[in-house]
């Protein structure tokens, strides 16, 4: 199992090029606030947008084979590439090396400098007022769940760039071996995680319940458990269709009793297993195969979907649930830590967990486009990452603040092309009502 | 008889690279790396700081046996490549003993060429090119008064420069009009011309040693114009030639020239064999002409492709041909030359100089696309330039700025297009 490691991420459409990072960079390393000598550097103009080269402290690094004086190493702990100032004999050869201008003369010493990351909490992102810059720990979750068993099995059949595939096999290494797992059907067993011809798709138990009993089904599979005194994670992973719709009565019901169960809901807005019908979690102006664009009846031209969507984690906020969290996939860390949560929390009652899965076929987006489509969900408010428990109320943990306007989600995929600019004002509409909803929740219940 | 999957001669840079290529698509394949080095892997490019004292000698070293035991490679020291035996797949070495393979990569690189003067061979001279050649430089540099260097390419002007440092009273003989020139332009020579002389040393170009013969300090060497010098230290740095001798009486065996011909993939016209780095003749980029471009930049790129292509990668990509580059450090200056000095029909030429700062910029142009870039004291990005010349790519709409500061120009660039 390779390794993965902390990176500093730029976001260039928040960076005004005020060079504040440069300057903390020089002060840090250097003692002085000569920008030309940060190893971070801001490149290129407003109006063509900034850029940044800084090193990128490559997987396969070019500066470290040019090296002649073996100076250079990359640090397999750190994933930084490591410069050694009494090996170093300042030949520059490793400047002509890097196509990113990653490692370069420091005119004030005479050496090459580069960026070392501050050992791990880099000077330039606090510096930066905008967020442009940020420092990805997520690799943690990586080198940890790395070496956690998969515990579906290889091969299932999802769709190409698949979330719900990510989201659950992510899932299930966490919550771990000592499980059993209901899914009724949908995506989570339509790619064969219930198993073809005898075998399961998974390493632990798993069972098929009807789309109306799942949350009743697992619950009694728990009690019985209990009664035979083997502690198991009792685990729904159900789709939005499932658990808001047909199989809300036994959710709500198994919600209210507070059974001891982890219920998941992978939301992918609509019944996309059985060819992309609406469910009540589509959004308004949604395409789906019930909700079509043409000419439609009766003079009234078919637009997608005319109702809003439900929004279940708030109803299941109202069950007064032991946890309750919205997730993104977008954002490993956060959704590790509510997976953590959620699952302590199913020890002692009722835990809800309810994330958003993109779906490139039946939303229409590239098969590669999954994390910036979940991102931008977020990024716009279009989706709001909070938690929730009965002691500590409801918060936010991603800001809500500053969002990006709802258009820049919208048009990175296709089943919204059609939206005419009334709906798309519609959906802005009820981006602000929701946010200013869920902050009266947080207010409330904080 | 000793079987191995890979074999690869050589211990530098590009039989190096090559072992890493082949291991990131091979883990299992045994592999042996031959060399008649008696050290572990070192760099030539840094002997001239073991010749200063700046670099202790037992601090170079690119590898260690740790390495090569994680890596399961039979790193096979003092042991040279005699003779190969392509047709039969096997190798050659010196103690008479063989090795069969199944893929061999030739990455040899190259030795001091030393030039036919008469009486070279009477009088005792020094060459850089291994460890043991620097450090009898570091001893003998010490003990010196008059020291000449024949030759003013990159390896004698660092040798020319410590040996100043050290106190010598130097001479530096060169054939050409100019210093460093193949690596620099006229202008660029000047100046590095004017800091050795600053520094006190002599330099001659345009100069032959046409005779040589032992004196009471050393040598005694005789020149064209009939002058005369003595030198109680001499160094040969005339050039180098591709270590290819194990082809020699080998009938119709690998094509080679100047160097090793090689493919696109350094393969060369026999099966199983490979060339790479110093000892390798391949395409150029300004030319499909096959040239030697004896840099250390290049030995690792070809390597790699080479190691790629042994081990059968399909990520292996075509060598885009040769592209020159350079550093060069004088006297606490810095040089950079990046890409072809030549300038074609119908390209253009822009100079930058600024008597004051020293700062020199000569740039290269064909159609608005960078070919050349030089700098004395004027930093920019090499391996930004170098990617502006293989990406061919327009630099019309941003020519001036450019010339005016190619360090950020080049990065902005850089941002946009590979970024
Ligand atoms: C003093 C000096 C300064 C330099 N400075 C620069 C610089 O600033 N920039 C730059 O780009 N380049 C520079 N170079 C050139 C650079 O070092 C070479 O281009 C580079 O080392 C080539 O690598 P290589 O692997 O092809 O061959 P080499 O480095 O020449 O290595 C050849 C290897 O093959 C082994 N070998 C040779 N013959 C046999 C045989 N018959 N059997 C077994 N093993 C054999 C040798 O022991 C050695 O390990 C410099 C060279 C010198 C000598
Ligand atoms: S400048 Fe220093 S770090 Fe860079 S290649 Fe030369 S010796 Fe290595």
């Amino acid at each position: 199992m390779g390794k993965s490691y902390n990176t500093i991420a730029f976001d260039s459409a928040k960076c005004d090029g005020c060079g504040d990072c440069m300057t903390a960079c020089a002060t840090t390393k250097t003692g002085t606030d000569d920008k030309t000598r940060s190893r971070i550097q801001i490149v290129g103009s407003e109006a063509d947008g900034f850029e940044l080269a800084l090193c990128r402290q490559c997987g396969d690094p070019k500066c470290v084979t040019v090296c002649p004086a073996g100076a250079l190493t990359k640090n397999f702990d750190s994933g930084v590439i490591d410069w050694s100032d009494t090996k170093c004999v300042d030949c520059l050869l490793c400047t002509v090396g890097c196509a990113y201008a990653g490692i370069a003369l420091d005119a004030g010493t005479g050496h090459v400098a580069k960026c070392d990351t501050c050992e791990g909490a880099p000077a330039c992102v606090p510096a930066c007022p905008h967020d442009a810059l940020t420092y990805i720990t997520t690799s943690r979750i990586y080198n940890e769940v790395g070496d956690w068993e998969d515990l579906f099995a290889p091969g299932l059949a999802g769709c190409q760039g698949c979330n719900t595939e990510l989201l659950m096999r992510h899932t299930l290494r966490r919550v771990g071996p000592e499980t059993v797992l209901a899914t009724p059907p949908g995506c989570v067993p339509g790619m064969g995680s219930v198993g073809f011809n005898g075998t399961t798709g998974t390493k632990i138990p798993v069972f098929h319940p009807l789309l109306t009993n799942t949350a009743a089904m697992l619950a009694g599979v728990k009690r019985q458990y209990k009664r035979v005194g083997r502690d198991v994670t009792a685990l729904a992973i159900a789709g939005d269709g499932g658990a808001s719709d047909v199989g809300f009565q036994s959710l709500s019901g198994a919600a209210e009793r507070n059974e001891q169960i982890l219920f998941m809901v992978v939301d992918n807005e609509g019944y996309m297993n059985t060819g992309m019908q609406r469910s009540s979690c589509t959004p308004y102006g949604a395409w789906t195969s019930t909700t079509p664009i043409g000419q439609g009846t009766g003079g009234m031209p078919s637009q997608g979907k005319t109702q809003d969507a439900k929004n279940l984690p708030l109803i299941m906020v109202n069950h007064r649930c032991e946890y309750v969290a919205t997730a993104s996939t977008a954002y490993m860390e956060d959704l590790y830590d509510k997976l953590d949560k959620a699952i302590a929390a199913s020890k002692r009652g009722f835990a809800y967990l309810h994330v958003y899965s993109p779906c490139t076929t039946g939303w229409r987006f590239p098969t590669d486009q999954n994390m910036e489509v979940a991102r931008k969900a977020v990024e716009t408010n279009f989706v709001m990452l909070w938690e929730y428990n009965p002691t500590d109320g409801l918060h936010f943990t991603h800001s809500a603040d500053e969002p990006l306007p709802v258009t820049e989600y919208l048009k990175a995929m296709g089943r919204f092309r059609h939206l005419s600019p009334d709906q798309i004002s519609h959906i802005q509409g009820k981006v602000v009502e929701n946010l200013a909803f869920v902050k009266q929740m947080a207010h409330r219940e904080n | 008889m000793e079987q191995t999957k890979y074999l690869v001669v050589g211990s530098s840079h590009a039989a190096l690279e090559a072992v890493t290529a082949i291991r990131m698509h091979d883990t299992e394949g045994s592999l042996t790396l031959l060399t008649r080095d008696t050290h572990l892997p070192y760099s030539p490019t840094v002997l001239p700081y073991v010749v200063s004292g700046r670099s202790p000698a037992d601090s170079i070293f690119l590898r260690d046996e740790e390495f090569f035991e994680a890596n399961r490679v039979a790193y096979k020291r003092g042991s040279a490549l005699k003779a190969l035996h392509a047709e039969r797949n096997t190798a050659e070495l010196a103690d008479g003993s063989e090795i069969a393979y199944e893929k061999i990569l030739l990455a040899t690189g190259a030795a001091p060429a030393i030039p036919p003067i008469p009486g070279l061979d009477q009088v005792t001279y020094h060459v850089l090119r291994t460890l043991d050649d620097a450090t009898k430089l570091n001893a003998a540099i010490k003990q010196s008064k008059h020291a000449v260097v024949l030759g003013a390419g990159l390896v004698g002007m660092h040798a020319a420069e410590n040996l100043v440092k050290a106190g010598a009273s130097v001479t530096i003989v060169e054939m050409a009009k100019q210093l460093t020139d193949g690596y620099f332009d006229a202008t660029a020579a000047q100046m590095i011309e004017k800091a050795f002389t600053d520094n006190g040393a002599t330099i001659l170009t345009g100069s032959r040693v046409v005779k040589l013969a032992p004196s009471a300090i050393g040598a005694l060497l005789t020149l064209e114009n009939g002058t005369t010098l003595e030198a109680d230290l001499l160094l040969v740095a005339t050039g180098v030639k591709p270590n290819m001798d194990y082809l020699e009486g080998q009938g119709e065996g690998v094509e080679h020239e100047r160097g090793i011909l090689v493919s696109d993939t350094m393969q060369t016209n026999v099966a199983n064999v490979w060339a790479a780095g110093d000892c390798a003749q391949a395409k150029g980029f300004y030319t499909e002409d096959k040239v030697m471009n004896a840099i250390l930049p290049d030995a690792t790129e070809q390597g790699r492709i080479a190691g790629m292509a042994m081990a059968g990668d399909p990520g292996v990509k075509a060598y885009p041909g040769g592209v020159p580059l350079n550093t060069y450090h004088f006297f606490g200056r810095h040089a950079i030359s990046v890409g072809s000095s030549r300038v074609p029909e119908g390209g253009e030429v822009v100079t930058r100089f600024d008597e004051v700062s020293g700062r020199y910029l000569k740039a290269i142009f064909k159609d608005d696309r960078l070919l050349g870039i030089y700098g004395v004291n004027e930093f920019f990005d090499g391996g930004v330039m170098c990617q502006l010349i293989l990406r061919r790519v327009d630099l019309s709409a941003v020519k001036e700025r450019f010339l005016a500061d190619p360090l950020t120009v080049g990065r902005e660039l850089m941002s946009r297009i590979w970024r």
